[in-house]
């Protein structure tokens, strides 16, 4: 196995284009030590931080290595702005980012925060957004892609369960806003848009009480 | 100025149904509609928008028939509990009627309760509410029908009696938003077209091969086509009904956004692909399509060469997942 991600990795690096993007073989041990930059936010567990009023950090424990390098690839191409972001993505080169993806995605996924402290009656909104939709206005749930426990489905969809609620919250603002457009198809901003700033804060806390993965095992395949 | 269209529109229609009111909830539906760019009510439909199961706990009914009435929800949202007994593919109900059956346009599935007992061209005699569901299993779920009478078929029955709550039975006008309408047919469809925009579209969630995206054997986003698909008996293998449902529906949360040419287009690329065979299969393609043909498949591609390969479609005993062709309830009646 690791000849053969040695092999991809060569293979990759002799390439450096666009349409090896997420396919490229990570190895988490070298990961481990690329991610020496990302500590400071993401934390030595990557469990990320919520930070009530600022920037929230994400959880990248646990998260699906290709979605977490096609973000990588997309901070550093400018396909997804942030400002705090930008210069760590563009110090990793290709390889760096198939290994620290590599190695997130491996480690055990930590609870979210940030969900704790926010009333019934807006928990209960929450869930019914992300279990059923609201389909008065059209909000297809969030179960519907990211799986029917939102710890994920795929490259594409990415678990939210257990995800930070500042950092959701942020994130939804940013497809409202129209200032994160890297979603595929616009999948996202089309729903983001149709949701008001209470549905967002609401879904944000519900999901991050939500367990982030079922089974630790299930998460290191 | 669209605003006040559909409000119009939609306080004609209530004003001569029978329907008490048209409520806020029914208001804020429509006008979502109307914004995603789905037709305002005429002044002669019939709009009923079923209340979602959380107003189920406030109605007024006996307690054991919520009980009864949520246990077919659930049935309905998560079928995939019959898999394997009543379905042998990896649909559930809500994945061809969304909105748990309660969305216009998405084929609201109440109407058969204020509509059945009736004719039905499809199998040329009377139904019951009971059989229309058992339809859907034997083609659209490639299953066969909890029993007539079952606790499983009647929670089904009780939970779209429920939805149909305030219609009168067999409403004169017209239902808003019933079926899957299919936009006009343009005057040519392309395969090749079709398959450029499902995989632009499509395939990110139903994968380029159309066999959907399943994790621990659950259903994520269902099959388009291939055996864990509805079989060639199922509605939604005609291709204006599979028009008219990307066309309203797909990509999902992204109603009409798609041309009338790409839905279409991409409705005839996935009629053409293998799926099950029709349970009313005699045993040879060509024999089932002269029997079925005039009522219904004329509008699929069964027994037709497939444009791209030449390939006969249906051409074979594949069952799927399932090991028989025709569940025993498929049968004709006769009242003799
Ligand atoms: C593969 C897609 C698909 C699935 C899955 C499916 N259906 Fe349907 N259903 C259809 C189509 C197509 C129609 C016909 C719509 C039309 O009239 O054009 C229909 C119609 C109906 C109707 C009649 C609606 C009316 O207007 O009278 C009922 C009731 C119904 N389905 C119930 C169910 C139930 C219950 C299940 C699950 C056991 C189910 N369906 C699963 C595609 C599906
Ligand atoms: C974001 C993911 C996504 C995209 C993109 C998408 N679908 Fe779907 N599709 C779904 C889901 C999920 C369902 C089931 C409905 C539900 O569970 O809410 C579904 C249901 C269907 C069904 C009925 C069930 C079946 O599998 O036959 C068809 C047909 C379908 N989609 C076709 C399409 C077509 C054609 C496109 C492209 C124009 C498309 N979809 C784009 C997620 C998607």
């Amino acid at each position: 196995m690791k000849h053969i991600s040695i092999a991809l990795a060569m293979a990759g690096l002799s390439v450096l284009s666009a349409s090896v993007q997420g396919e490229m073989q990570g190895d988490a041990k070298r990961g481990a030590q690329a991610a020496a930059l990302c500590i400071a936010c993401h934390q030595a567990d990557g469990g990320g931080k919520h930070i009530e009023g600022g920037e929230s950090w994400p959880r990248l424990a646990g998260l699906n290595a290709t979605y977490i390098a096609n973000q990588l690839h997309d901070f550093k191409s400018g396909a997804r702005s942030n400002a705090s972001m930008e210069p760590f993505a563009s110090m990793l080169n290709e390889q760096q980012i198939a290994d620290v993806a590599a190695y997130y995605s491996q480690l055990p996924p930590t609870p979210g925060q940030g969900g704790e402290e926010v009333d019934e009656v807006l928990l209960q909104r929450g869930e019914t957004i992300a279990l059923h939709g609201d389909w008065s206005a059209y909000l297809v749930s969030c179960k519907s892609c990211h799986g029917p426990d939102n710890q994920g489905a795929g490259t594409v969809f990415p678990g939210i369960a257990g995800q930070h609620a500042g950092y959701i919250e942020s994130q939804l603002q940013a497809w409202k806003g129209r200032t994160r457009n890297n979603d595929p198809q616009d999948l996202m901003g089309s729903v983001a848009r149709r949701m008001s700033d209470e549905d967002v804060r609401a879904v944000a806390a519900w999901l991050a009480n939500q367990p982030p993965a079922a089974k630790q095992q299930e998460l290191s395949q | 100025m669209m605003r006040k269209l559909s409000y119009l529109a939609l306080t004609a229609a209530i004003g001569c149904s029978a329907m008490a009111h048209a409520d806020e909830r029914t208001e804020q539906f429509i006008q979502s509609l109307t914004e995603l760019g789905f037709p305002a009510p005429k002044a002669n439909e019939l709009v009923h928008i079923p209340p979602g199961i959380d107003k189920l706990e406030e109605a007024e009914i006996h307690p054991e028939l919520k009980r009864v009435i949520r246990r077919g929800h659930d049935l309905f949202i998560n079928t995939q509990q019959l898999r394997g007994k009543n379905v042998f593919n990896g649909m559930q109900c809500s994945s061809c009627h969304l909105g748990d059956g309660r969305m216009p346009f998405s084929a609201p599935t109440w109407p058969a309760a204020v509509t059945l007992p009736d004719f039905r061209g499809k199998n040329g005699h009377v139904n019951s509410l009971e059989e229309r569901i058992a339809g859907c299993f034997s083609f659209s779920m490639n299953g066969k029908p909890p029993e007539y009478g079952s606790d499983d078929m009647l929670a089904l029955t009780a939970y779209h009696r429920w939805m149909a709550s305030g219609v009168p039975m067999y409403p004169k006008q017209p239902i808003y938003g019933r079926g899957y309408p299919a936009p006009e047919r343009p005057k040519e469809l392309s395969y090749a077209r079709g398959k450029d925009a499902f995989e632009q579209n499509c395939a990110i969630c139903h994968g380029a091969d159309g066999s959907g995206l399943q994790r621990d054997g659950k259903t994520i986003f269902p099959a388009t086509w291939g055996d864990l698909s509805n079989n060639w008996g199922a509605g939604i293998v005609r291709v204006f009904t599979a028009a008219g449902f990307i066309k309203n529906n797909m990509p999902l949360g992204q109603p009409n956004s798609l041309s009338d040419q790409e839905a279409w287009d991409i409705a005839y690329y996935i009629s053409s692909q293998e799926r099950p065979q029709d349970p009313r299969y005699t045993g040879d393609v060509a024999d089932t399509l002269e029997r079925y043909g005039p009522t219904f498949h004329r509008h699929s591609m069964y027994g037709q060469k497939r444009e791209s390969d030449g390939h006969l479609l249906g051409d074979h005993a594949n069952t799927g997942e399932k090991g028989f062709l025709k569940p025993d309830t498929l049968r004709p009646r006769t009242f003799e």
